[in-house]
């Protein structure tokens, strides 16, 4: 019984971390219907960016909580700028370029990023200091760190502060308009290029948080961590169905339980005939499953098909 | 007047015949001119080359011809390879005969290819790209794992000592002698390889200007429309994977029979995505196009390899940057900036109908 | 007039057509017939329904309930497109549709694919049956092309066409699935007074070489004067079917277009 209970909650944390990273997918795939492949290197960035800044204040005599702060906001405003930048060069002179150009440029920025990131970071893998006492608490026979309390806290604050944003703002009032109908929120005053703008800074804000949250539950960073956080929360997306940000959240969550319980009892299952290293192909075949019968993903909508 | 023209035409078609004649000869010769200026290593970047135009075209059928986004092509190679590996090596203890496995694996591609597109083929766009993506990362985590209990792919390991392609006695594993000059194994493969290339690109070309590939273009240009015009769009589609698949498997094959060795490393999304780059980078829809993205990302990596070194030396006097990392920068950085200068890739398969219309034209005149 | 052929006039018959998108009707109880050889209109304001039961005349979209058949065969229940034009009903869009990236001969050859046969064994050996059927359709598609009155150089590509070239190109390429009713979805919507009248003509001598035509239309004036039965739509309901002339006056129409009561006499309201 405190098996399952452990999967779920170690399925609640990494879902939770895919959520926020699922959301930069989602949101810029609901804006410019553009699968974003560059955002998953954003993430390992904002860890990296968190990583350096730790290591230089880390014998300055700062509380450690202030230490995570200062890191957290470097983080952010460093990864905002490379979204923004990203935007700017490799997505904005191809809006109306044919379908899969973009595609490749973001392969371009992604393969430039996560080289540029070891050549200033090297190629080994680097230890996460915790900066957070390492307290755990025992939940009817499952154990959770405080770390994971807080990974899990500030993910469902910054969700629903987006949710918030989204529809109780002038801006997010203005990002649903040009994800409706671009040509038409242009005519009706809204500035398209300052909101795509802001839907990159936005996503690339929720990657670099998420970024040092997984850093911070693994203690590890590494340049090559961007791509695979970043397939599975391209998944996630797909998974709550794209361009939906509830379904971006849900579908991240998902995936998490999904994953751990997956890697948890896909022995029992086959009759110990796969082992845990199947836990990516349960994903996805998860995920596949529900496209079949759900197209348009979880809480997609379903779109009628407009002669 | 008519006469003039005739006579043109006719001397044009002799312009032709000479043009192919030579193109032949190049071709024949280029194992040859290359040993000699780069080096062994280059005729054997240049088997590599040509597996890779293999891969592409077979892509292009997918994604250029029918629109269909596919980022786990790559397995089919994978199912190609394993397939040969399996059959042609220790490792089961099969050593079926080449012209037997080759073809089975092609085969076996395209079975997946189908059991792959049957069920995910009514998705759109960018769906079937993660579902695509998915099914590669399957397969691949399947090779890597089904070592045990039962020990099929040797997991992460691989499967090496693979047979040698052979024809008879004739191993193209080993280095002949014919006609007073020498064919080392790299030179053998090139033949056989630029043989299956070019049959993929006569297929290409072949399918392109046909009823099937009418259709293909008609589904990539606007689905719905092509559907109400009574194409079965779910089996043009299916038939655009299963062709597709089947170069890929094929390739898979050759690149076995030739590497001696594979591991599910070759496989990953790294490599399909490689291979989708050629693609758009070329232009895609376009053969030429194709031809010219796939020689472009073969050759330019390995161009860089050679090079970013030494040109380190030479401006800085030492080696600042690790050239392995330097070289796949400056290839991102290519792949932005060449997508940046010309969206549509570096030779559009419009431009081909452009030259028609202008043929055309004149004909008219 | 009850001879046996009476069973047979009707081309398409429709009787108790509903669909429903979420909570709200598109089309509720629609039952009309089209009889062989005729134009028939279907008018009607904004959002009353009319795209979307062209839509489920050409299996876009199923009808919720009600019977469909056509050309005496039944297509109740989950139709596919492509049957449906296999059956032999091609159409046209509003917002055109063409396969923009292929030239203008292209388009209709495609047209061709569900009367031709050649698969990936004909395309690879190009023997004497592909090569005789490539030949026809490419003819075929040449004459309907200068029967719509393109004139342009075929190899055109569709998106360099001019808008009104498009619009036929469009009926072209539905002429080529050889289509017994051909349905067309505003053909002159954004025309000029001189395409339209082109475009009315070329109509007419597709219904002489026998096809059944059937239109949705905005400009009333159009469609009154060019078809021979006209059915009215009106929030998913049919609220009247009748010739042009009956049409005209009929209250219910002249509601349905100008509001609630009418103030100026019926028949002027409609024809200016």
């Amino acid at each position: 019984m405190d098996t399952l209970l452990q999967q779920i909650v170690n399925g609640f944390v990494q879902g939770s971390v895919y959520a926020m990273v699922a959301l930069g997918y989602t949101m810029v795939y609901g804006i410019l219907g553009l699968i974003n492949f560059a955002h998953g290197e954003v993430v390992m960035v904002g860890a990296m960016v968190a990583l350096s800044v730790i290591q230089l204040l880390i014998d300055s005599g700062f509380p450690p909580l202030l230490i995570l702060l200062i890191s957290l906001i470097i983080s952010v405003v460093v990864c905002m700028a490379l979204g923004y930048g990203i935007e700017r060069i490799a997505y904005r002179p191809l809006r109306n370029a044919p379908r899969l150009a973009p595609l490749i440029t973001a392969i371009g920025v992604s393969i430039v990023l996560q080289n540029l990131a070891m050549m200033f970071w090297g190629r080994e893998y680097h230890a996460f200091p915790s900066l957070l006492p390492n307290n755990s608490h025992m939940l009817s026979g499952a154990i959770i760190t405080e770390v994971q309390i807080l990974i899990v806290l500030i993910a469902l604050g910054m969700m629903g502060g987006l949710l918030l944003l989204m529809h109780r703002t002038r801006l997010g009032r203005a990002m649903r308009a040009v994800a409706e109908n671009p040509s038409a929120a242009v005519l009706m005053g809204v500035n398209i290029n300052v909101v795509i703008a802001v839907t990159f800074m936005l996503g690339s804000a929720l990657a670099a948080v998420a970024g040092i949250m997984v850093s911070a539950n693994y203690g590890i960073v590494h340049y090559y961590m961007g791509s695979i956080l970043g397939l599975k929360a391209f998944t996630a997306a797909v998974l709550g169905g794209i361009g939906n940000m509830r379904g971006a959240m849900v579908g991240g969550l998902l995936l998490g339980l999904i994953e751990s319980l997956g890697a948890g009892y896909i022995g029992d299952l086959s009759g110990g005939f796969l082992g845990s290293h199947y836990q990516d192909v349960f994903a996805f075949f998860v995920l596949i499953s529900v496209l079949i019968f759900r197209p348009s993903g979880l809480l997609g909508e379903r779109v009628a098909e407009r002669a | 007047m008519r006469n003039a023209l005739k006579h043109l035409s006719s001397k044009g078609k002799r312009g032709a015949w000479i043009a192919f004649v030579m193109l032949a000869i190049v071709l024949l010769a280029l194992p040859f001119f290359t040993e000699e200026l780069f080096g062994r290593g280059w005729v054997r970047i240049m088997d590599f080359a040509l597996l890779y135009i293999m891969l592409a075209l077979g892509l292009n059928i997918v994604v250029g011809y029918a629109g269909l986004l596919d980022l786990g092509y790559i397995a089919f190679f994978a199912v190609g390879a394993y397939c040969y590996a399996l059959l042609g090596s220790p490792q089961l203890g099969l050593h079926l005969p080449f012209w037997i496995i080759l073809p089975l694996g092609a085969l076996l591609a395209c079975l997946f290819g189908v059991l792959l597109g049957a069920p995910t083929l009514r998705l759109r766009g960018d769906y079937l790209a993660i579902v695509t993506l998915g099914f590669g990362e399957i397969i691949r985590i399947f090779l890597n794992n089904l070592n045990a209990p039962i020990n099929i792919t040797n997991g992460p390991q691989g499967i090496s000592m693979i047979d040698p392609i052979r024809f008879g006695e004739f191993s193209l594993g080993n280095t002949h002698e014919l006609l007073g000059l020498t064919f080392p194994s790299v030179h053998l493969h090139y033949y056989l390889f630029l043989f299956f290339t070019l049959l993929v690109i006569f297929i290409s070309l072949r399918l392109e200007d046909s009823r099937i590939g009418r259709a293909w273009m008609a589904i990539r240009e606007d689905e719905v429309a092509a559907e109400a015009m009574g194409i079965n769009t779910r089996n043009i589609k299916l038939l655009a994977f299963a062709m597709g698949a089947t170069f890929g498997g094929l390739a898979g094959g050759l690149f076995a029979g030739f590497q001696g060795f594979v591991s599910p490393e070759s496989f990953g999304l790294t490599e399909s995505i490689s291979v989708l780059c050629m693609v758009v980078l070329g232009g895609m829809g376009n053969i030429n196009g194709v031809l010219l993205g796939s020689m472009l990302l073969v050759v330019l990596p390995e161009a860089l390899r050679h090079g970013s070194g030494p040109a380190q030396q030479l401006l800085f006097g030492k080696t600042l940057i690790d050239p392995e990392s330097l070289r796949m920068l400056l290839f991102g950085l290519a792949l932005i900036t060449v997508m940046l200068w010309r969206p549509a890739g570096l030779w559009p398969s419009n431009q081909r109908r452009r030259e028609l219309v202008a043929e055309n034209d004149a004909a008219q005149l | 007039m009850t001879t046996p052929l009476e069973l047979d006039i009707n081309l398409l018959e429709l009787s108790g057509v509903a669909k429903r998108f979420g909570g709200l009707s598109a089309l509720s109880d629609i039952s009309l017939h089209i009889r062989r050889g005729e134009i028939y209109g279907l008018i009607g304001p904004n959002g009353a329904g009319k795209t979307t039961l062209f839509n489920i005349l050409t299996g876009l979209y199923q009808a919720d309930s009600g019977r469909f058949t056509f050309n005496n065969m039944e297509y109740s229940g989950r139709c596919k497109p492509h049957v449906l034009a296999q059956a032999g009903i091609a159409r046209t869009f509003q917002n055109i549709r063409l396969f923009a990236n292929m030239t203008a001969l292209e388009n209709v050859m495609v047209g061709r694919h569900l009367r031709t046969s050649s698969g990936i064994w004909g395309a690879l050996t190009r023997n004497a049956t592909a090569r005789a059927e490539e030949h026809a359709i490419v003819q075929h598609a040449r004459a309907l092309l200068s029967y719509v009155g393109i004139d342009r150089p075929h190899q055109t590509l569709a998106k360099n066409l001019s808008y009104g070239e498009q619009r036929r190109l469009e009926i072209a390429r539905a002429l080529a699935t050889d289509p017994k009713l051909l349905a067309l979805d505003e053909p002159a919507a954004g025309m000029n007074a001189t395409e339209t009248e082109n475009l009315k003509e070329l109509l007419l001598s597709i219904r002489a070489s026998g096809i059944t035509v059937l239109l949705i239309e905005h400009d009333v004036k159009f469609i009154l004067g060019l078809c021979d039965r006209v059915a009215v739509l009106d929030y998913g309901k049919k609220i009247a079917e009748d010739v042009p002339e009956k049409i005209r006056c009929d209250p219910a129409v002249i509601t349905a277009y100008l509001g609630t009561e009418p103030i100026i006499p019926a028949q002027a309201g409609i024809q200016s």
